[in-house]
């Protein structure tokens, strides 16, 4: 007879994931599944208000990658606009946005998330696992994340007027220039961001090779990469065509943006609001993929960057290509960052940026499809419109729903390997939290989870009767009870 | 002497995490506050069950029951109950799916969606029901204090917990009293 073993991770998530171990017979996981709670509605009542508002109403679907979304959008709706080439100066205002976002991100992924565990180790302390200790025992470290990611706040609050939910991307363009005081002003600072960035390369690279058989193994799935790459398949964050790879680096794909619906189909289950992107040419079973910083370096064949171009190399002849550890996208990610540095230093002393040509305008169609890569992966928006300016369809395809299947994997690989006969042990219930936090579920888009998680596990047999239920408490005890 | 520590315990209910977002946003001035503040339940930190604490901030309104519920846990446990936001205070941008009946709004993303395979809508022990509307904390509970913005802006988080650890009313300047 079956069992299901219900991780409940409540607190880190909010309560809008949980996690349930299928057991067969022979306590072998048969299936993880990692529940997303949370149901918002967006494609429904978005519908009937005008074209113009999506980039302002859509980016409040998550407050970590605002500018993602606000830029996603803005590309579908410069199609409706009909403007089928930007400016320079607007693409790179645009463009310099979305590197400050993405540096942003990685940063408080890295240091105010996961540093705790990669600094502290996956078994100290759980009271002490967390951005305030790091903050008490590593203030030099923790400033520097705090400083890498202020940095990006800060360009996106000089072009957008806010941190946090501003407005910059009209149809066809940017809505104002940049300030050339505020230009200079970041271009002094740049090079101590673009430092931190690579030293933080190093830190990470020297705390994965520390540990190495243990991160290569856990949560090891072999799976397919997607991402979107630009010209001569570099490593491309703002538009570009999709490139799929399979778990063996073979070419899969190569198709354009815009026709993601042939490329692409969700299943629904039954038992989570968030959906399961495949390849359409594929089954369900077999066409998922991965995406974000672990993806876009398989995808990717250089990056234009020298600093972070170097840094891709040595990961990629230290670890062999295509990675598959889900622990390497830490590394991947801040090789990412670095990356986003270097771009944001050339941008800013691109003579472009100071032009106020920012809008053009063209013929208005009905529909518009926006793919830009988020700092989580790649993010679709799809939007028709009527006569009336109105929006009648919406279709959003987010960076950690293609990762469903993915964590899925992951989660189960992790508990086959730790699952301990038929009692769970407060280790495996640890490293769940570790293998769901290396995707750095996003959080607002799909769960609100915000990274770590102290759960809640529990022993069920089919009939549904709890047999052994574990949990821990604020001060990091594990307690049993029947 | 050691100055006064105030608990603080912080919430994501229907919010998309900006206004959690916004709080970091004070940058450096978290280092010098953390050693005045204690975080009790939060996102940064891995404690699951919410204690005694002096103020709660509460990011979104209530979409389903388990937001409900986390929010009485909130009010019984937390001296003074903030609502952070305009989600929390109004209901915010998920409440835009009121206009719609809630059948509606999960047909479009899970029958109708574009290439959705093996429509259905889920149903699982494991979802907990949504509510038929989207509603601001104000609604379910009392809230001592409402800090405007969508999100309020990283000073006025500053100052609500400035207030509490000086044991004064808080004071918004013109600045930070947001509604964008
Ligand atoms: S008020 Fe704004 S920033 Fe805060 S949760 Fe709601 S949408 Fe996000």
């Amino acid at each position: 007879m079956s069992r299901r073993v219900a991780i409940d991770p409540v607190t880190r998530v909010e309560g809008h994931g949980k996690v349930t171990l299928m057991v067969d017979d022979d306590n072998r996981i048969t299936e993880a599944r990692l529940h997303i709670v949370e149901f918002r509605g967006f494609e429904k009542f978005i519908q009937g208000r005008p074209y113009w508002e999506l980039p302002l109403v859509v980016q409040r679907l998550c407050g970590i990658c605002p500018v993602s979304h606000h830029l996603a959008a803005a590309k579908a709706i410069d199609q409706i606009a009909g403007a089928t080439e930007l400016t320079p100066a607007a693409l790179k205002l645009r463009r310099l946005m979305h590197f400050a976002q993405v540096l942003q991100s990685h940063a408080l992924h890295f240091f105010h998330l996961a540093a705790p565990d990669l600094v502290f180790g996956f078994d100290s302390d759980v009271s002490r696992r967390n951005l305030v200790a790091l903050i008490q025992q590593h203030e030099a470290l923790a400033l520097q994340g705090v400083r890498i990611r202020k940095f990006g706040q800060q360009i996106i609050e000089a072009i957008s007027g806010k941190r946090i939910h501003g407005i910059a991307a009209i149809p066809g363009g940017m809505n104002a220039a940049l300030d050339p005081g505020a230009v200079r002003e970041f271009q002094d600072r740049v090079g101590d961001i673009k430092t931190w960035c690579e030293q933080t390369v190093r830190l990470v690279r020297k705390l994965y090779l520390q540990n190495r058989p243990f991160h290569e193994a856990f949560g090891h799935t072999d799976a397919s990469s997607l991402s979107i790459v630009g010209g001569a398949d570099q490593l491309e964050l703002y538009d570009g065509d999709f490139k799929v790879i399979d778990a063996d680096g073979a070419l899969l794909h190569r198709h354009p943006a815009r026709q993601y619906h042939s490329l692409l189909r969700e299943q629904v289950k039954s038992w989570s609001y968030m959906k399961f992107p495949f390849l359409a040419d594929h089954s369900p079973a077999t066409g998922w993929y991965r995406v974000g910083p672990l993806a876009r370096l398989n995808t990717c064949c250089g990056i234009p960057t020298p600093l972070a171009e170097q840094a891709r190399v040595d990961y990629l002849t230290t670890l062999g290509s295509p990675v598959q550890s889900p622990l390497a996208f830490h590394w991947a990610r801040m090789i990412e960052a670095l990356h986003c540095a270097e771009a944001i230093g050339s941008l800013l002393s691109d003579p472009d940026l100071s032009s106020d040509e920012l809008r053009v305008q063209g013929d208005k169609c009905h529909e518009g499809i926006g793919v830009i890569e988020a700092p989580r992966g790649t993010l679709i928006h799809h939007y028709q419109i009527n006569d009336d300016d109105q929006v009648t369809m919406a279709n959003l395809i987010v960076s950690t729903t293609h990762n469903n299947q993915a964590m899925n994997e992951s989660i189960r690989q992790v508990a086959a390997q730790h699952l301990d006969g038929r009692s769970l042990t407060p280790e495996l219930l640890n490293l769940v939290e570790v293998a769901i936090r290396a995707y750095d579920p996003c959080l607002s888009c799909a769960t609100h989870a915000m990274g770590k998680m102290p759960l809640l596990l529990a022993l069920q047999s089919t009939s549904g009767n709890l047999l052994q239920s574990l949990s821990r408490d604020a001060d990091g005890h594990i307690q049993y009870a029947d | 002497m050691t100055e006064p520590r105030v608990k603080v315990a912080t919430c994501s209910l229907a919010g998309c995490f900006g206004c959690h977002m916004s709080f970091l946003d004070m940058d450096e001035a978290i280092v010098p506050l953390i050693q005045r503040i204690e975080f009790d339940r939060s996102p940064l930190t891995d404690i699951k069950q919410i204690g005694r604490c002096d103020i709660g901030l509460v990011e979104g309104g209530l979409c389903n029951t388990e937001n409900r519920e986390v929010l009485h846990q909130f009010r019984a446990h937390c001296n003074i109950l903030v609502a952070v936001g305009a989600c929390a205070i109004n209901g915010g941008v998920p409440a835009m799916r009121n206009h719609y009946p809630l059948a509606e709004c999960l047909a479009e993303s899970y029958l109708n969606g574009v290439n959705v395979v093996n429509p259905q809508i889920p149903r699982d022990a494991e979802l907990p029901p949504l509510l038929e509307q989207v509603i601001p904390i104000g609604q379910e509970v009392r809230v001592d204090y409402f800090l405007p913005g969508c999100p309020p802006p990283a000073a006025a988080f500053m100052e609500i917990v400035s207030a509490v650890l000086e044991q004064r009313e808080p004071q918004l300047e013109y600045q930070q009293r947001r509604f964008d």
